[in-house]
């Protein structure tokens, strides 16, 4: 179980980050919601597994889940969402205003981003 | 009255002028006046003690554990600071009220001088040095913003950028300094500093730190080399520049010299730094002092000089000169500020400053005339003015003092520079006010009115006072040099008085004066000569050094900051992979604690899952809406993970977020291009698969490691285990955790999801008001439209869904603090609930029915939040303390009351708002001209008579 938990959080890292260095504004976002995911599971995980456990206390059960970093998580979880919206619509307004996705600075179009910029 | 009010006063008035402004410039100066004389009699309530020798403290604890504690300390020195501080403050406030014409905002210009004033009173009485810095930081900011009030002048803010750059960076020098030395004596309070000279001068860092503090105290007080912002700080209205230059800001490195003279002065470093600072600048200032044309020019540079005459009789490190130093700052203040006055009336009547045009003002303005001839002859040291007898003890000073060795050198430079004050101060007369009457000045000069003259005149017969009674405030200069010299040398009696006999300074005295009045004979051909000789400019060569860093930095950042981001992504992984690597190598592994646990078929089907869609969308990314698919299955593998591990809240969270995430993603997509084009080449696409699988594999690797071992110390869950029932009156420890245990993280979260939904609607009408907004009114879907926008049985089924997402989200609010659920989960699922409704029946429609504004629902669930934690505060607990109790009202049963209830309603409603105020911002890009927004909630309707009007048209928001 460990090993699946693990190499999840490998397999995502990985797509995350080839997708972060992908040119064009879209496949970047994605790759970012990637990452997120890694992350959270990555901290949930950091209270180690456990399987089949009450979520709630109950009278007489002695193994329970670690709390603290689902509590953190879940924070982070709806925190990346609002990071996620503010990305996108940083995305969408560059888009909008030079009619161009690229994540780069594009070396010709200097004057056209300056005025994407200018817009935001 | 207590220390902290006289600090806290022109802090606290500061905001008073400005509400005043519009009732009038009389009104506005008038409180700013009561301010300043409040603190003043609250200074004077303190008199008694200092005079009777006592120290007044006043002390709160802010920061125990850093030794910062706001404690402060009244004694004759910072008595005698404080004093001059406020009383010439409100001489100039009267002046500035006659002085400032109608276009300039006079509340905004009493608001900086009421900070300014509070923060220079914050220096003198600090006893805490890190306060002191505080202090000293802000007489920078609020010097700034005074020096260019007259924002329309470049050279108001040039010269405000060069005294900010300059005393800024001085300041941080001396906060290097600051620390050395309270590192050296473990305290940072002054009162314990001073009593260690012997432990601070042994010690190695002796030098370091004065040099360091040394940089502060010159910048601040415009020594040289570091003379040249003062200058063009004159650029500030006259007011500032006499309050400036006479009373406050340049006096702030001379107090702090004079603070610390006890403990820094007497070694050799200190006496050849200071003395040769001191004598440099006095010369110097005074030589150009002479061939200044401005009035106020020439009122700068002789600052200039004077600061450097208090420097030197600092640095000499001996009693006397540090009496005469104090004396001196009280003479000089008041005569600077009176000359400041003059030429500011003169300005202010004549409308020019310029030397050259002026002459002949003692026949049309008598009443100035008198003001200023009086205290430029104090300044050029004549006797019967209180001038002439601190100059005199500076030229006795000097004569005992032996520079390098050279008997001459000190008396000599020390008469060269008196000689060249005498000189500017008689040019100040002579070609101001006498010759003959000119008709060619810009206006008509006269007296101004009492208002404007009063305060200088105020100030001269001071200097008049003291210059032929001095032993009237003979006791006051003691005590204050007892303060400076704190009980290290003997201070010897030697009174204060205008004749001494026939001693060496008489004669030095008589040469300087003398000597001046030659210099002003000769000047015309002095003058000829001075405007030949090459000199640098201090002000090109301090632009140069500006610039010549800016282009360096450029250098240094432009070939790295290029605009790429993939650049930086790239380069950022890679040194964290490098970075975790070096860790792993470095560190030690320890053998498996735990056992590995089967994996069951469900577990394997699920990770297949997630697996699988990652893969595919690393694929198949370039399209963009099946992408969108494949993300989904992702996040739904992770949510079912959660419930897997024993976490449904978090499931929960995962699920509804994972929603609210698509729709947006859905949004957004409805404008971007809807394809990914291959760009990179297959190399790149190479290299970025290998950092992926890298950066892959290194995660792995260390969740792997640490999933098989425990953690190394014990985590501090279980005490939330324990407590969460007895102490949150909770058994969900999660939603416990987030409400109470970390409720201030919580608090903090809200904030932060505030903001960015603020930050997203802001953005968005930046862009509607753009150029942007007729390109999207008018833009063609790149996709068909559906025929139906929005459907029947789609309205109709979210209508009814409606009330039972409600109550499902109230539902899981109200259970939250004992069984899985809480306000977030509970406002995502209302926020989904929301939503739908606008996906049914379109923007326009929905919006129109909206009864609260979603800003506003994010503002009361922060602002319910903030006033739980308040609450607290009321029964005497910390912020964010909670309570709870359990009632039972028949029928129902018993049930809890909790306060983090409350607080959690707060986390529902600033979520909610946050949600829905995001996307709603993305919606309404989406409205289109020529596609009138829905009057109905559905397009087609059977029972309707009147057919919607846009039957058959396309368009439309989701």
């Amino acid at each position: 179980m460990e090993f699946l938990v693990a190499s999840a959080i490998g397999v995502m890292t990985a797509g995350g980050l080839y997708l972060v260095l992908r040119l064009r504004t879209f496949p970047v976002i994605l790759g970012i919601s990637l990452l997120t995911y890694a992350v959270n599971v990555f901290l949930f995980a950091s209270g180690r597994l456990t399987v089949g456990a009450p979520p709630v206390l109950v009278d007489g059960v002695e193994t329970y889940t670690d709390p603290l970093p689902q509590a953190l998580v879940l924070t982070a979880i709806v925190i990346s969402f609002g990071m996620t919206a503010v990305v996108v619509m940083i995305a969408l307004g560059s888009f909008l205003g030079a009619d161009d996705d690229h994540v780069d600075d594009q070396p010709e179009e200097d004057e056209d981003d300056a005025q994407a910029e200018g817009q935001q | 009255m207590s220390l902290f009010f006289i600090v806290a006063l022109p802090f606290f008035g500061a905001l008073l002028p400005g509400l005043m402004n519009s009732a009038g410039r009389s009104s506005c100066a008038g409180v700013t006046f009561t301010v300043s004389l409040a603190a003043f009699i609250g200074l004077l309530t303190n008199l008694p003690t200092v005079l009777a020798g006592g120290t007044v403290m006043a002390q709160i604890d802010w920061m125990p554990a850093l030794g910062l504690n706001f404690t402060l300390m009244l004694d004759g020195l910072g008595f005698f600071f404080a004093f001059l501080i406020l009383g010439i403050g409100m001489l100039i406030i009267a002046y500035g009220r006659q002085y400032l014409s109608r276009e300039d905002h006079m509340g905004e210009f009493f608001t900086y001088l009421l900070l300014f004033q509070g923060a220079m009173v914050g220096i003198v009485l600090s006893d805490n040095i890190l306060l002191l810095l505080v202090f000293w930081e802000l007489t920078s900011l609020s010097s700034f913003l005074l020096i260019g009030y007259w924002k329309h002048l470049p050279e108001g803010r040039q010269g405000a950028r060069m005294a900010l750059a300059v005393t800024g960076m001085g300041g941080l020098a001396m906060i290097g300094g600051m620390l050395i030395l309270g590192q050296i004596v473990g305290s940072y309070d002054l009162s314990v500093i001073l009593q260690n000279r012997e432990m601070i001068q042994a010690d190695p860092m002796y030098v370091p730190a004065l040099i360091l503090i040394l940089l502060g105290c010159f910048t601040k007080s415009a020594q040289f080399p570091f003379h040249f912002w003062l200058p063009h700080a004159m650029a500030a209205p006259t007011p500032v520049s006499a309050y400036l230059h006479s009373a406050t800001m340049v006096k702030a490195g001379i107090f702090l010299m004079a603070r610390m003279w006890p403990v820094l002065s007497g070694t050799p470093e200190w006496f050849v730094i200071v003395t040769t600072a001191g004598l440099i600048t006095m010369v110097l200032g005074a030589v150009i002092a002479l061939f200044k044309h401005d009035l106020k020019a020439l009122l700068a540079f002789s600052t200039v000089s004077h600061l450097g005459l208090i420097t030197m009789l600092l640095g000499t490190g001996t009693a006397f000169g540090a009496m005469a130093a104090v004396f001196h700052i009280l003479n000089h203040a008041t005569f600077k500020a009176a000359l400041f006055m003059s030429a500011g009336i003169i300005d202010h009547e004549a409308h020019t400053r310029d030397i050259r045009r002026l002459g002949g003002l003692r026949k049309l303005m008598p009443v100035t005339f008198v003001i200023a001839t009086l205290a430029a002859l104090s300044m050029a040291g004549i006797p019967f003015l209180n001038g002439f007898l601190s100059k005199e003890m500076m030229l006795e000073e000097a004569n005992h003092t032996v520079l390098f060795d050279t008997w001459w050198f000190v008396p000599a430079l020390a008469v060269i520079g008196s000689l060249f004050s005498a000189a500017y101060c008689f040019r100040f007369i002579s070609h101001t006010f006498l010759g003959p009457v000119r008709d060619d000045y810009p206006a008509k000069p006269h007296d101004p009115p009492a208002g404007m003259w009063l305060p200088p005149a105020i100030l001269v017969v001071l200097v008049v006072v003291i210059g032929c009674a001095p032993f009237l405030v003979q006791d006051f200069v003691f005590l204050v040099a007892k303060a400076v010299i704190g009980g290290v040398e003997p201070l010897e009696v030697k009174y204060i008085k205008i004749w001494h006999g026939l001693v060496p300074a008489l004669y030095m005295s008589i040469a300087a004066v003398v000597g001046g009045l030659i210099v002003l004979l000769l000047f015309k051909p002095l003058l000829k000569l001075w405007d030949a000789a090459p000199r640098p400019e201090a002000k090109v060569i301090f632009e140069w050094i500006v610039e010549t860093a800016a282009a360096g930095a450029r250098a240094l950042i432009h070939p790295i900051h290029n605009g790429s981001f993939t650049r930086y992504a790239a380069v950022g992984s890679a040194a964290i992979i490098v970075a975790g690597y070096y860790a792993w190598v470095t560190g030690t592994v320890d053998e498996a604690t735990r056992e590995m646990q089967a994996p069951s078929a469900v577990t394997i089907a699920g990770w297949l899952m997630l697996v699988a869609a990652t893969g595919a969308l690393v694929l198949l990314h370039r399209n963009r809406f099946f992408s969108l698919i494949l993300i989904g299955i992702v996040g739904l593998m992770v949510s079912v993970g959660f419930i897997f591990f024993s976490a449904p809240d978090l499931a929960m969270t995962q699920f509804t977020v994972e929603v609210v995430t698509i729709i947006l993603l859905l949004l957004a997509l409805n404008f971007l291009p809807k394809t990914t084009p291959v760009e990179s080449s297959l190399l790149r696409r190479v290299r970025d698969a290998g950092v992926g699988v890298v950066g892959g594999l290194a995660t792995f690797a260390l969740s792997y490691h640490y999933l098989l071992r425990d953690a190394v110390a014990t985590p501090i869950s279980e005490y939330h285990l324990a407590n969460s029932y007895k102490g949150g009156g909770g058994t969900n420890v999660v939603n416990v955790i987030l409400v109470d245990f970390r409720g201030f993280d919580t608090y903090g979260e809200i904030i932060v999801l505030g903001i960015a939904a603020l930050l997203i609607y802001a953005l968005t009408e930046t862009l509607l008001n753009s150029k942007v907004r007729a390109r999207l009114l008018n833009r063609t879907p790149d996709q068909p439209r559906a025929g139906d926008m929005h459907p029947m049985m789609m309205v109709v089924l979210t209508r009814v869904i409606m009330p039972v997402v409600l109550m499902v989200g109230f539902y899981i609010f109200l259970r939250g603090h004992n069984e899985p659920g809480g306000g977030f989960i509970a406002g995502l699922v209302v926020s989904i609930g929301v939503v739908m409704q606008y996906m049914a029946s379109g923007f326009a429609w929905t919006s129109q029915r909206l009864r609260y504004p979603y800003h506003g629902v994010i503002g009361a669930g922060v602002l319910i939040a903030g006033l739980t934690g308040i609450g607290s505060w009321f029964v005497g607990k910390p912020f964010l303390t909670s309570d709870f109790t359990y009632v039972r009202i028949p029928p129902f049963e018993k049930f809890e009351l909790a306060t983090a209830a409350l607080f959690d309603l707060g986390v529902f409603l600033a979520v909610v708002g946050a949600v829905m105020l995001s996307l709603e911002s993305f919606s309404r890009l989406a409205r289109r001209a020529h596609t009138p927004d829905t009057e109905h909630p559905m397009d087609i309707d059977p029972s309707r008579d009147d057919p919607p009007k846009t039957v058959g048209a396309s368009g439309g928001p989701v």
